[in-house]
């Protein structure tokens, strides 16, 4: 039975890959776990909630020397010696900035899947830790930033005096971005929001931020992240973020660019603008900052009074929740792997999201992998979005159309220069009424077509009229029939008309009740 | 009575012409009317304004132009007698009826129009000795054209009325060759036509009835129950000839006027919603267009569903902060439609953003769900078209999706060789969880596999949708 490893992370990292909820399921999967003693003791996860779940607690070198070693960060050089020959080992990689990680995993014929490489696809939003870990990021950073803040977040009236809200500014409105924006604006606080791409407006709109938009044209993205955008658009942004700057009382910046250094968005002259005892967090502070004078996982205070923190570790803050949701996601991940619940882990590389995780196969490097197309990005125009039709609707050409028509009018002409007297008017009338047919309910709203049904309904119901024109002819059988036709088309008029009011008086507006 | 009797236009013939033109001016007004929320009301005033005066100047010419003729108290006896009861039984129906039952009840009164229209035609056929010579070639292709479309609304419509209310089978009808059973129908009919130009004769007139109530009744019977609302739309439309052809037949511009304006609005309506569904318009005139899609490749969409119970689907909306409903044929069938209302104020109430999306062929007739849901006080500027809300759906944190199965099908969307392929479908797949209300595993009407059933974020919440939206009701 393959046996899978829960190994203790390296001091200042308070998460842990897998809390007793997911260890429970990870057996169910077929598979034998073991835990280091101690791993989830900062997650306050003892080791006796692991062994009520069935879980060895082991010491470390046993928990490494698993067939299958899960963990939180990469493992250091020392960790990856205890790892057996031919194990697999499951953690944040960043298989994109750390090659020498890969050599070093590939020398010793491991296997390695990247939790940070799951692809953006809605099918892998289960196992994205990127978006799980953004999302407690965000949350938090508004928490430290609230910590350091020596005001409330929201405005209040009191009797000692009324009390104006905070003004956030969040640049960017990616997970982290929009769970900061939710953080800060259910504290109370007036929540501004900046990002590139403006499709996410709504987003930011429906938890209670207000986006600021760049007016400049921007490309969309295809891949789901923002892309390194234009000089026009940077300095349209960067006036925005100096007149920001200066009005709000605190700035969370979370922009990231895949594979680049984090971009700079508000300078030190920005910073020297904003009041004293405001607070900045810059989420981007380990890819280089997006703040000019944020330190990587340090607290700064300027000399302007303002506190500037880079940490980095927000998620592992919350280190509960964090493990909690990483172990749900790495989870995921053990099932799509393990398709005969058998304790057996089988990577198919024909499979886009197995594919793309797995950087090192048996030794083998397989980073990077083929690109994916992605779902999150919105699709240009909404009546593209269905992927290729297997059968293209037959549409005439135009010269057929054409065609077409011209035979239609010889056919209308002839019909009313040769026809005697009373035709050649009918059809006038009849071809005017068609094309006002046509014209009139063009725009039919589509909650109305049963309506509208009904009550053409009911006019047709209008046969009555040519029923009752027979009815006085002096023949007894024609009388009948056209008695009991008048009786069908009454039944029309009356109820086609009685049912269509009925549908209507139903339908009300929201702000009308 | 007609323009070949009337010499001189009496008093009743001028006015009863003006009112004819005052009349069908209502009636384009009405439907005009009857495109918007906002004056759909005022659209259905005009249309009973325009048919009362309709009504009434026709009853003032058949009284002024009968008078003192034989069979003149008996015919006026028999009219006033059957607009009685026949719109006593009209406005009963219309107030017994449950919204559920609308699209049976709009077949059933299409059916109604063909029959008139038959009778008609067959009357036109026996007063043939009151039109002219030289138009009497004319007027008896007239009859035929009038009995003929007649004949196909009226049992159509009823093969209609009877699959929609579950009276028949709704599995479409499959006979050999019924492409060459149709066309051979409609060149027997010009024949039979020509023929009766030429020598009149009653079993002439007997047979096209028949063939025309057959053929009526094959076109219809070999469409599938999923394909109805298109079906329901086109009879509307066929009911619309049936009326202008009756108007050549019997010299009438306002039959003619009223018949061409429900034909080709008619038409049209099942045009926009042949294009909904991704149909050839020609096919479905044609009949039997939805039987392209038997269940060939069912075993390629497996996989495993997950199960979710009402307590954790409560919870889950609970947390939810932007909610849309998806309402599909198996809420009318469940008659939901009052505690998925009461459940989408319940989370208005609590702050969520609710909406609903419906999909422009769900349910049996066309705005079927825009009609139980109004019935049910859902306000309708939450209720949206699938174009509205196919955008805003990955950002959608809970998708509910009631009884609607190939509406929501993203193999229309990914899958190339899928019967449904290029359908427009919502994307519920794409927004964080959908939670699927169903009876059981079983394909929809079209009878393609779901691959939604099987996605990671979808789960399945089995049981009759009434009962389950009113235990989640009960756990928030």
């Amino acid at each position: 039975m393959t046996r899978i490893g829960i190994v203790a992370e390296q001091p200042g990292e308070n998460r842990v890959a897998a809390t007793p909820l997911t260890v429970e399921k990870i057996r169910g999967l077929g598979y034998d776990v073991v835990v280091e003693a101690g791993a989830g003791g900062h997650a306050a996860l003892p080791d006796d909630a692991y062994r009520d779940v069935g879980a060895a607690v082991v010491d470390t070198a046993e928990a490494w020397a698993a067939d299958i070693v899960l963990k939180v960060n990469a493992p250091t050089p020392a960790e990856i010696e205890r790892l057996a020959d031919g194990a697999t080992v499951i953690a944040l990689l960043s298989p994109a900035l750390r090659p020498e990680l890969l050599e070093a995993l590939a020398t010793r014929g491991i296997t390695a899947l990247a939790m940070d490489a799951v692809p953006r696809i809605s099918r892998a939003q289960s196992m994205d830790v990127l978006s799980s870990m953004a999302n407690i990021s965000g949350y938090r950073a508004v928490v430290e930033a609230a910590n350091e803040f020596g005001r409330f977040f929201t405005g209040q009236v009191t009797a000692a005096g009324k009390v104006p809200p905070a003004k956030v500014l969040v640049a960017g409105a990616g997970v982290a971005g929009l769970a900061a924006i939710g953080a800060a604006s259910s504290l109370g606080a007036v929540v501004r929001a900046t990002d590139p791409r403006p499709e996410v407006a709504d987003q930011v709109r429906s938890i209670g931020g207000t986006y600021l938009p760049v007016d400049v044209e921007v490309e969309e993205s295809k891949d789901g992240y923002a892309k390194a955008t234009s000089e026009a658009y940077d300095r349209r942004a960067a006036e925005i973020y100096s007149e920001q700057a200066a009005d709000v009382d605190i700035v969370i910046t979370t922009a990231l660019i895949p594979g680049r250094p984090a971009p700079r968005l508000i300078t030190a002259a920005d910073v020297a603008t904003m009041k004293p005892g405001s607070v900045i967090v810059d989420m981007a502070a380990g890819q280089g900052g997006n703040v000019e004078g944020s330190v990587a996982g340090e607290r700064v205070v300027t000399a302007g009074g303002v506190v500037i923190l880079g940490y980095t570790d927000l998620a592992g803050r919350l280190p509960t929740q964090a493990s909690q949701l990483y172990g749900t996601n790495l989870l995921n991940l053990l099932k799509l792997v393990t398709p005969e619940k058998d304790g057996q882990l089988t990577l198919d590389f024909d499979d886009v999201v197995q594919r793309a995780v797995t950087v090192v196969r048996d030794g083998e490097i397989t980073w990077p992998p083929p690109p994916v197309p992605v779902s999150a990005a919105s699709t240009a125009r909404p009546d593209a979005a269905p992927a290729a039709p297997a059968k293209e609707r037959r549409t005439l050409s135009t010269g057929a159309k054409s065609a077409l028509i011209a035979v239609g009018i010889a056919a209308l002409f002839a019909v009313c220069a040769f026809a005697p007297a009373p035709l050649p008017q009918h059809f006038l009338v009849l071809t005017l009424s068609i094309v006002v047919g046509f014209y009139v309910i063009g725009n039919v709203a589509h909650a109305l077509h049963t309506p509208l049904m009904s009550v053409t309904n009911a006019i047709s119901g209008i046969i009555v009229v040519g029923a009752m024109v027979q009815i006085t002819v002096p023949f007894l059988l024609t009388q009948v029939l056209a008695a009991a036709a008048v009786l069908l088309a009454s039944i029309n008029v009356f109820g086609g008309f009685a049912v269509t009011r009925r549908m209507l008086a139903m339908f009300t507006k929201g702000d009308a009740r | 009575m007609t323009a070949a009797y009337v010499v001189v236009p009496t008093v009743a013939v001028m006015v009863a012409g003006a009112a004819y033109i005052v009349a069908a001016l209502l009636f384009i007004l009405s439907l005009a009317g009857l495109s918007k929320h906002d004056t759909s009301r005022r659209g259905v005033v005009y249309g009973m304004t325009g048919m009362a005066i309709a009504l009434v100047a026709t009853v003032w010419l058949v009284a002024d132009d009968a008078w003192g003729q034989p069979g003149a108290a008996l015919g006026l006896t028999l009219l006033v007698v059957a607009v009685l009861i026949g719109g006593a039984i009209g406005l009963w129906r219309a107030r017994v009826v449950e919204m559920t039952a609308m699209p049976q009840l709009i077949a059933l009164f299409h059916s109604f129009v063909g029959l008139a229209a038959v009778l008609v035609g067959w009357n036109g056929a026996a007063s043939e000795f009151a039109v002219s010579p030289d138009l009497v070639g004319i007027h008896r292709a007239e009859v035929f054209i009038g009995v003929f479309i007649g004949a196909v609304t009226f049992t159509g419509s009823i093969v209609a009325y009877l699959k929609l209310s579950a009276r028949i089978s709704s599995r479409p009808l499959v006979l050999p060759g019924k492409n060459v059973l149709n066309v051979g129908a409609l060149v027997l009919f010009v024949a039979l036509t020509v023929w009766y130009v030429i020598t009149p004769a009653l079993w002439l007139l007997v047979v096209v009835t028949v063939l025309a109530l057959a053929l009526g009744w094959h076109l219809v019977a070999s469409i599938g129950g999923g394909d109805m609302p298109v079906v329901v739309s086109m009879l509307n439309s066929y009911s619309g000839w049936a009326a202008a052809a009756a108007g050549f037949l019997l010299d009438n511009d306002l039959l003619i006027v009223t018949g061409a304006l429900v034909g080709s609005s008619g038409a049209y309506l099942s045009y926009i919603m042949c294009r909904a569904m991704n149909r050839s318009f020609l096919s479905v005139i044609a009949g039997g267009f939805g039987i392209e899609a038997p269940r060939a490749d069912g075993e390629d969409a497996q996989g495993e569903h997950r199960e979710i119970d009402a307590a954790s689907a409560a919870e889950l909306l609970a947390g939810a902060s932007s909610v849309v409903i998806t309402p599909g044929y198996g809420m009318a069938v469940a008659q939901a439609q009052y505690p998925v209302a009461e459940l989408a104020q319940r989370l208005r109430e609590r702050g969520i953003d609710v909406r609903f999306g419906i999909h422009p062929v769900a349910g049996r007739l066309p705005g079927h769900m825009n009609v139980l849901l109004a019935e049910a006080k859902v306000p309708y500027d939450i209720v949206l078209e699938m174009d509205e809300i196919n955008d805003d759906l990955a950002s959608t944190d809970v998708v509910l999706v009631i009884g609607a199965n190939d509406t929501v099908n993203p193999a229309a969307a990914e899958d190339p060789g899928s019967p449904i392929a290029g359908m427009p479908v919502l994307r519920v797949w794409e927004a964080a969880n959908v939670i699927v209300f169903k009876r059981s595993m079983a394909s929809g009407y079209a009878g393609v596999p779901n691959p939604l059933f099987f996605r990671d974020n979808a789960q399945m919440l089995f049981g009759d949708a009434k009962a389950r939206v009113e235990d989640i009701l009960r756990e928030l």
